[in-house]
């Protein structure tokens, strides 16, 4: 059985090692996409639509074909068509430099006849709202889930809380937009250099829309500047770029403007849920009843988690999707999760005060995962529980404090599908390639270790390919925390598999049976006689001409399925302006055996960031008036930035020594203990997030009302 | 090359492009027709009547000539300029993130102070020494903070992390011992989507002791 071999055993694997990329970010050398600059490239831009829904009936582009430096200029939309959100596409140039490009755009004129729209929930679902898709009064069939009996379970509790819970629509923000610099050759051979999160599945969608042979697409990502879900496939702004260098015959960049980032690229789709539920006197969670829907725009996959990681026997729940004229949702970190989270953290404390009991020790009677009942110890001693407040907002004086617990599961198995080569050549030189792709994970450290732990060398020493479709070697998309899962298992086996080739080869040499043959460091010797040493470059000399290269296998045994993980967090509130500080934050998050201690921790450090911003800061304001997105920037849309940041306390908890992906799951529990914490603090609950100071404030006015 | 690997040339034309790309229908009403896109830039009319010079800016410590428009900022210098002898510049550390001032991402220093390189026009660089991510280091000798970002991991994606470099780099020429309070302030302006602000403090504050 394939094993990672035990901790005590391992040189690299499981210690902090820096990336190997790291020199190349910090000096500036890295190349993304959008550094991309070929001889003679053109630069495209697309012209949107400014209204949320509306027909085309006429788009002119002849005065943007006159303007000089302008090379190409194609529609986007027939007429006739509709438009459904704002942002949608119209046309596209093709231009010398982007500042005629951004010229050319102005110059196209676009008859459109507007058509009424809908961009909140409400009015989505009002009564004579337009119907603005296939979905009566643009709902979607509603999905309809039950386990035991309800009205048993209700029959049984002894308390019972109801509340409406609401998460805004966020959106991913990569601060690399979106987007592609395509190059044709003679018609036949396209490369694209793509911001993606998956080199193969773009090389494919390549090739089936321009209807090539695979092999004659290639597709580069050296580096990409994040994408958080948002970037799978090359969406109709690769396309184009393709498209446009088509038919001009040039190199053509196509990167988006921040504004379509937010407009067009992808959102995590609202939450509103309205929920009844009950325990019984000592502590059981007994029956659930939700009802919610979210918008994702104009497409579908608007769902959320509940009654998420607690155990409930009795429960009914009915989640819909409401259609509204805005940009299409997409796979945001750990999809559906952080806002079911939210919601269903916030339900267990409400109940667990109408039962007079201490919110961790109700979590602890309805929570079945193992892992996080010992995350909650650690956790909760970690931020000093104790010190909580026994009675919500009894703190005295104008800033108040407060702490509060969430909880969240993730899966992050990985998959098959990985082929990979580590090669080791005469000179001593060893290569490991995947068509893997490093989303900012530092997944190329991951495969270096692993290598380099094999041979007994440095990670510095291996050199490490990702990110390119070219030697054919396929991976998955980097989603779903699959990447390390399903990479890793690969690269240990191909780099065991040409260990016992290069073993095979020097084995006469040292005059030792090969199953005698171990590696040190940058060494190779004979366990039954330790005289019989030789250096690694001894060793490799042997190999001549022949190369030795191996491929790999996904082995089931190296990786495992689940990642549990729970956050305390301790807040500050200034019941005068209604601010929310943080104090701080304890991320207790298993990811089975962490291959680079201080990649997990940055990806944790990462995860909780985003999702205080999810918990105080992040929202997509549309206006109903005008259709349009109101904060379509970085300055409006509020992100985390330095003055938001806590202590954070990223704890990698060790649980078994198999892969566990761990992108996504730190994010999910923050917005929950956040929001237990503000209430902990100032004894008024906030169901709604982000938690902005108006909402504090009109809370707190409440009360004393 | 034998027949069966014989390339094969996509069938896409102009017409069944568009024909490609997928938009929905639902049912019209009648309304008032907008435009959109029909802001006329005025300049752009002749082709002539932008106004553009040579200039010469010195970047990383050498002379670079180029010609500008007036509007043309020091990023699009940087990023995409070339120069009058024909080559890219192709300094690409500095990035385009939000165009507008609020992300820090195309951060340079500018006779020592960081500034956004998209909120400056090209023709107001002249004369002023300008610092880039990739002049900070000397040589192979790596500018402390670089050597601290790497150590602390200070960086995910890395597509914000020149900026944060650099601004670093600034901080630490006005205050070479900040405090964390400090750090937070003087790095207020940059934004960091992956979340890798708490090691990019202690990676300031390692270069602190180190300078
Ligand atoms: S790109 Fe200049 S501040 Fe954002
Ligand atoms: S490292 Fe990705 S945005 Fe900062």
């Amino acid at each position: 059985m394939a094993s990672w071999g035990e901790a005590s055993e391992s040189r690299l694997i499981g210690k902090r090692i820096t990336r190997l990329s790291g020199k190349d970010k910090v000096t500036g050398k890295a190349k993304y996409t959008f550094d991309i600059n070929e001889p003679g490239m053109l630069y495209g831009r697309i012209l949107r639509s400014e209204v949320a829904h509306a027909t085309v009936m006429g788009v002119d582009m002849s005065e943007a074909e006159a303007l000089p430096g302008v090379k190409a200029v194609i529609p986007l939309i027939e007429v006739d068509k509709k438009v459904r959100y704002q942002g949608q596409e119209i046309a596209a140039v093709a231009a010398e430099t982007d500042d005629i490009a951004k010229d050319a755009i102005r110059l196209i004129r676009v008859d459109l006849e507007e058509l009424p729209h809908v961009v909140t929930e409400e009015d989505a679902m009002a009564a004579g709202a337009p119907e603005i898709r296939d979905w009566a009064g643009n709902q979607s069939e509603p999905g309809v889930r039950e386990e035991g009996n309800i009205e048993e379970g209700f029959a049984e509790a002894a308390v019972e809380v109801e509340a409406t819970y609401h998460t805004p629509v966020q959106t991913h923000v990569c601060l690399e937009t979106h987007g592609h610099v395509a190059k044709w050759e003679d018609n036949q051979n396209l490369t694209v250099w793509a911001s993606t999160q998956g080199v193969f599945g773009v090389r494919n969608d390549f090739a089936q829309r321009f209807e090539l042979p695979a092999n004659q697409v290639r597709v580069i990502t050296e580096h990409m500047g994040g994408g958080f879900g948002s970037k799978f496939g090359p969406g109709l702004e690769g396309h184009t770029a393709a498209e446009l260098s088509r038919i001009t015959g040039k190199p053509v960049k196509l990167m988006l403007t921040r504004k379509s980032e937010h407009l067009v690229a992808g959102n995590r789709p609202s939450m509103t849920q309205k929920v009844r539920a009950g325990a019984t006197s000592d502590g059981r969670l007994i029956a659930y009843d939700m009802k919610g829907y979210g918008t994702g725009g104009i497409s579908s996959g608007a769902g959320f988690t509940g009654p998420y990681v607690y155990y409930v026997p009795n429960s009914r729940t009915e989640r819909f999707n409401v259609a509204t004229n805005a940009g299409n949702q997409r796979a945001m970190r750990a999809p559906g999760h952080p806002q079911g989270a939210f919601a269903m953290d916030s339900l267990m404390d409400e109940l667990a005060e109408k039962l007079g009991m201490n919110p961790l020790e109700f979590r602890r009677i309805n929570d079945p995962n193992e892992v996080r009942q010992a995350q909650y110890t650690l956790g909760a001693q970690e931020i000093g529980w104790h010190r909580r407040n026994n009675v919500a907002g009894s703190g005295t004086g104008v800033k108040k404090r407060g702490i509060g617990v969430g909880s969240g599961q993730w899966g992050g198995g990985g998959g098959r599908g990985t082929e990979a080569r580590v090669t080791i050549n005469a000179d001593g030189t060893v290569e490991a390639v995947t068509g893997t792709q490093d989303i900012g994970t530092g997944v190329r450290t991951v495969i270096a270790i692993i290598v380099a732990e094999e041979f007994g060398l440095d990670t510095t020493d291996i050199r490490v390919k990702v990110g390119d479709s070219q030697p054919g070697l396929p991976s998955g998309g980097s989603g779903g925390s699959q990447t390390t899962p399903s990479v890793a298992p690969v690269i240990k086996t191909a780099a065991a598999a040409a260990k016992q080739k290069l073993f095979e080869r020097i084995a006469p040499l040292l005059d030792a049976p090969v199953a005698d043959l171990r590696v040190g460091t940058g060494t190779i010797y004979a366990v039954s006689d330790r005289t019989k040493t030789i250096t690694w470059q001894q060793a490799t000399g042997q190999l001549g001409m022949e190369s030795i290269s191996e491929g790999g296998t996904w082995e089931e045994d190296l990786r495992q399925n689940g990642a549990a993980g729970t956050q305390f967090a301790e807040v500050e509130v200034d019941t005068q302006t209604g601010a929310v500080r943080l104090i701080k934050i304890v991320a207790v998050q298993d990811c089975g055996l962490a291959i680079n201690r201080l990649t997990t921790e940055s990806q944790i450090n990462g995860g909780v960031i985003m999702g205080l911003g999810q918990a105080l800061l992040e929202e997509r304001f549309m206006d109903p008036v005008t259709g349009r997105m109101l904060n379509a920037n970085l300055e409006d849309y509020k992100v985390p930035g330095t003055f938001e940041i806590p202590e954070i306390k990223s704890i990698v908890f060790d649980t078994h020594r198999k892969v566990t992906g761990v992108g996504e799951p730190p994010c999910i529990p923050t917005p929950g203990a956040i929001a237990n914490a503000v209430y902990n603090a100032i004894g008024v609950r906030i169901r709604s997030l982000p938690i902005t100071p108006d909402k504090v404030l009109d809370a707190l006015a409440e009360k004393k009302a | 090359m034998p027949e069966k690997e014989k390339k094969q040339g996509t069938n896409i034309s102009r017409r069944n492009f568009l024909k490609g790309v997928g938009t929905g229908t639902v049912a019209a009403t009648v309304a008032p027709s907008v435009l959109i896109g029909s802001e006329k830039a005025a300049d752009a009319q002749t082709g002539d009547a932008v106004a553009s010079a040579t200039i010469q800016l010195n970047i990383n410590g050498e002379t670079y000539q180029v010609e500008v428009e007036a509007r043309t900022t020091l990023l699009t210098v940087l990023r995409d300029g070339i120069d009058t002898g024909g080559n890219n510049i192709d300094l690409t550390g500095a990035k385009l993130i939000c165009d507008r001032g609020e992300c820090g991402g195309c951060t340079v220093m500018v006779d020592g102070k960081s500034v956004y390189a998209c909120m400056m026009l090209a023709m107001d660089a002249q004369g002023k020494q300008i610092t880039t991510v990739e002049g900070l280091a000397d040589g192979e000798n790596l500018h402390p903070v670089q050597e601290a970002f790497i150590k602390h991991d200070a960086l995910m994606c890395g597509f914000c992390t020149p900026g944060f470099v650099v601004a670093s780099a600034a901080l630490l020429g006005e205050n070479a011992n900040p405090t964390l309070e400090e750090i937070k302030i003087g790095l207020s302006g940059n934004t960091c989507r992956c979340g890798t602000y708490p090691f990019i403090f202690d990676a300031v504050k390692t270069a602190s002791q180190k300078m």
